[in-house]
């Protein structure tokens, strides 16, 4: 059957075709809807995790005991789970175990650009590298059996441009494999020096295996074309290089690592310059060059950073641009914002208010960084707000005059990691304020289940954490939880955390406006307006500024009524509209 | 090449594929850009779904997470006998369909010389213009217009069938009107993929689209 299937799509249908009975995964962009996908098949089981470390276990753990697994995960989520990526090559697996690590060249949405295939060189894991959809489920479901046959873990690496494009795709049916006996192996499983010693040695001769396999596996294809250009590339960059050159000789990789030296090595000598293309990284270009291959270099340089597009190619081989027009200059950007009636919007407000040094946490509440709220100081990766604020205070100990620090965090991201640095600041005798803005969700992806908010990926029942009494059990005393659409609450509580050197954990407590969707009563700007400013200092995509008529004006199409703007305005000019009969049919 | 100098060159340009000596099948690009939560994702769906059911290869590439808060969004759709990359570069889009003017705009430049530029006749204030601090730039609309855009009141007549959220429905109605695939492809695309409820006032929308004559100053024709 075809079908018009994403990338993280295909992944799915691949691990499914593959008959993999078990999905384990922390949401990230743009991984998320792989294991949303696999979670929505017949035949299996998948959970989120608390983080990418924790999923990777379980799916371990669970390819131990003789099933098919598949983990996802974005590329900075690899680096959490790192740990036992790494040793998992030495124990290999049992039940085939599949790792989907999708990369995010551009940035559209994380905080770093790196290239996961460093991950499989330096893991020793074999990684394939699909450049569409069909190949995403061809690779993903082949790479089971692959895992089984090499004893490995096998990983899958694509990037925005393959997870999330759509391209046509055959699907077919599912393999249901018998679950392996499980036996107790220690000197598989139990990875302490003596038995790791003699692991390393089973890794070295599977790696040797690897490379004779993968001189002619049929995931790697050369091209050969016009001999005067011979392209070294794979993934998305392999269908903008098609599309920039349709004549050129082509080495099309399939597995990013380990690569066919030998096939490499015939390519180069059939082509009269060999060029690698890749994007934002020098993975392959180093790789090619370390099997000592000559490699051209295009006479004006690819960038070094960000997507490649065809036409970026063409240039750095000196093509002119296509004709184009210009976009007027000072055109107003359009960065994302927080939503109207978005529970984060006055802790922010307040926190900027207060002057507060804000070590800051990813997720939707990240977007409090940007005008006009600007209160963040510090984002650096998953749950680094609570620790980062321990290392501030410390800088700061005994500094007089000091701005208070406040680390903020949301629910997922707490149990992501914020957790275990919350721990490390209690025990410590840490000091300063954490404030956890609790929305109910995991916002950012798309809304998925958290231990917070107690819904499970597949709609299992399960336990909902109570937060307070999670941090309370750390021993820390002063814990509360604060309506965040209470001006009056947040500003007070603000101001008393801060106040005093001992540790305050806040919890702003109240659902993301995406879950509820709840819809108030608009408000709208009365004549009493001063256009004084404060409430378009908020933030609100619903509140502007009419300069003609010098009033703030309130877009009731946006507007959710959640009343946040009304405690603001001192001239009590933002008023609930009357609602009106039969309005909204 | 500045607005001023508009299209010299509305005839003979060739896509880049034909210029660096590629396969004559050049595929169609549309390039679909708006604000997040205008509908532009479900629109390029439909748009992918329908090519593929009129027979093309197709890919669609979209950007996810961050950007979905209110931020700029593009979608790119790609449809002909074989599509290669997914993505478009300045110069290079057939057709821009925006569902706002100031991302009309802004994506100017992906624009083909000799292109089709369809814009929905709406403005959104991003933040940073709500809070005055940046100025929206001046009649949007008209510099568009002097492009050879056809401008659509698509926010009008959806409110008129009385939703405003079929207004991209409605843009894409009008983009059936310049791409020749066969209307009822369209709209079995539609009854699949949006809610039952919602399918006849999609329909309707896509019909008053598909009839929308921008000469006409805005005035919707229903079929």
């Amino acid at each position: 059957m075809t079908e018009l299937l994403s990338g993280n799509e295909a992944i799915a249908q691949g691990a499914w075709e593959a008959g993999a009975t078990i999905g384990v995964a922390y949401p990230g962009t743009p991984s998320t809807e792989a294991m949303e996908s696999f979670a929505s098949k017949e035949g299996v089981y998948a959970e989120w995790c608390p983080n990418e470390k924790v999923a990777l276990e379980v799916g371990i753990g669970a390819c131990a005991g003789g099933l098919r697994v598949l983990a996802t995960m974005k590329h900075v989520g690899v680096n959490v789970a790192a740990d036992p990526l790494f040793t998992a090559s030495y124990t290999g697996v049992n039940g085939g175990l599949v790792i989907l690590a999708a990369d995010d060249p551009g940035m559209h949405s994380s905080q770093n650009e790196q290239d996961s295939r460093f991950y499989a060189l330096a893991a020793r894991i074999p990684m394939m590298e699909p450049a569409d959809s069909q190949e995403a489920l061809a690779f993903t479901r082949d790479a089971f059996g692959l895992s089984e046959r090499f004893d490995v873990p096998f990983m899958v690496r694509s990037t925005v441009r393959i997870s999330h494009a759509k391209t046509l795709v055959e699907t077919g049916g599912r393999v249901e494999p018998a679950p392996k006996d499980y036996a107790t192996d220690p000197a598989k499983w139990v990875m302490m020096p003596v038995f790791a010693k003699l692991r390393r040695e089973v890794q070295d001769m599977r790696v040797a295996s690897l490379q004779e396999w993968v001189e002619s596996c049929p995931y790697n294809e050369a091209f050969l074309r016009d001999p005067a250009r011979g392209i070294v590339c794979a993934g998305a960059s392999y269908q903008h290089v098609v599309e920039a050159f349709p004549d050129a000789s082509v080495f099309k990789l399939g597995v990013a690592w380990p690569l066919p030296a030998a096939a490499l090595k015939r390519f180069a000598d059939a082509v009269e310059a060999l060029y690698v293309i890749e994007e934002a990284s020098d993975y392959l270009s180093s790789q090619v060059k370390a099997l000592g291959i000559a490699v051209s270099e295009p006479p004006n340089q690819l960038p070094p950073a960000g997507e490649l597009t065809p036409q970026i190619i063409c240039q750095a081989f000196g093509a002119a641009p296509a004709q184009a027009l210009e976009a007027p200059a000072g055109l107003p950007t359009r960065p994302p914002a927080l939503c109207p009636g978005c529970p984060h919007r006055l802790v922010f407000k307040e926190l900027a208010r207060i002057k507060a040094i804000v070590a800051g946490d990813i997720g939707c509440y990240t977007l409090g960084a940007f005008p006009p709220l600007s209160a963040m100081d510090t984002c650096v990766d998953m749950g680094a707000s609570i620790s980062m604020a321990h290392g501030f205070e410390l800088a700061f100990a005994g500094t007089p005059g000091r701005r208070p620090v406040v680390g903020v965090i949301g629910d997922s991201t707490f149990a992501h990691s914020g957790l275990s640095s919350l721990m490390n600041t209690a025990y410590n005798q840490g000091t300063g304020t954490v404030a956890i803005l609790d929305n109910r969700t995991t916002a950012m992806t798309g809304r998925q289940g958290n231990p917070f908010n107690g819904e499970t990926l597949q709609g299992r029942p399960t336990r909902e954490l109570d937060l307070e009494a999670v941090v309370g059990a750390l021993g820390i005393a002063d814990v509360h939880t604060v309506d965040p659409f209470d001006m009056r609450a947040v500003r007070t509580s603000l101001k008393e955390a801060v106040a005093h050197d001992a540790l305050s954990v806040l919890i702003f407590k109240a659902p993301c406006v995406l879950v509820e969707k709840a819809q108030g009563t608009p408000v709208h700007v009365d004549g009493s307006c001063t256009d004084c400013g404060v409430c378009t200092s908020l933030g609100c995509p619903a509140i502007s500024r009419d300069e003609q008529a010098g009033q703030a004006r309130i877009d009731r199409g946006l507007c959710v009524g959640c009343g946040q703007c009304e405690q603001y305005c001192a001239f009590s000019a933002i008023q609930k509209d009357v609602e009106e009969e039969g309005e909204g049919a | 090449m500045t607005l001023s100098q508009t299209y010299t060159a509305r005839a003979g340009t060739r896509g880049l594929a034909q210029d660096l000596g590629g396969a004559g099948a050049t595929p169609v690009t549309v390039l679909l850009c708006g604000v997040g939560g205008q509908g532009t994702i479900l629109a390029a769906d439909l748009l992918a779904r329908t090519a593929q059911e009129a027979g093309y290869q197709v890919k669609l590439s979209e950007v996810h997470g961050m950007a979905q808060r209110g931020g700029a969004v593009t979608t790119v759709v790609r449809f002909g006998s074989s599509v290669a990359s997914m993505v478009t570069d300045p110069g290079c889009a057939d057709h821009i369909i925006a569902f706002e003017t100031t991302e009309a705009l802004r994506n100017l430049p992906f624009l083909k010389a000799g292109g089709d530029l369809l814009v929905n006749d709406e403005t959104i204030r991003p933040l940073t213009a709500l809070t005055g601090k940046v100025a929206m730039p001046s009649e949007a609309a008209s510099t568009l217009k002097g492009l050879g855009a056809r401008l659509v009141s698509a926010t009008r007549v959806a409110e008129g069938l009385g939703n405003a959220k079929c207004s991209n429905i409605v843009l894409l109605g009008a983009l059936a009107k310049d791409l020749g695939m066969d209307e009822t492809l369209w709209e079995r695309q539609i009854e699949k993929r949006v809610p039952a409820r919602f399918t006849a006032m999609n329909i309707a929308a896509f019909r008053a689209g598909l009839a929308y004559d921008s000469d006409e100053g805005g005035k919707a024709t229903l079929s």
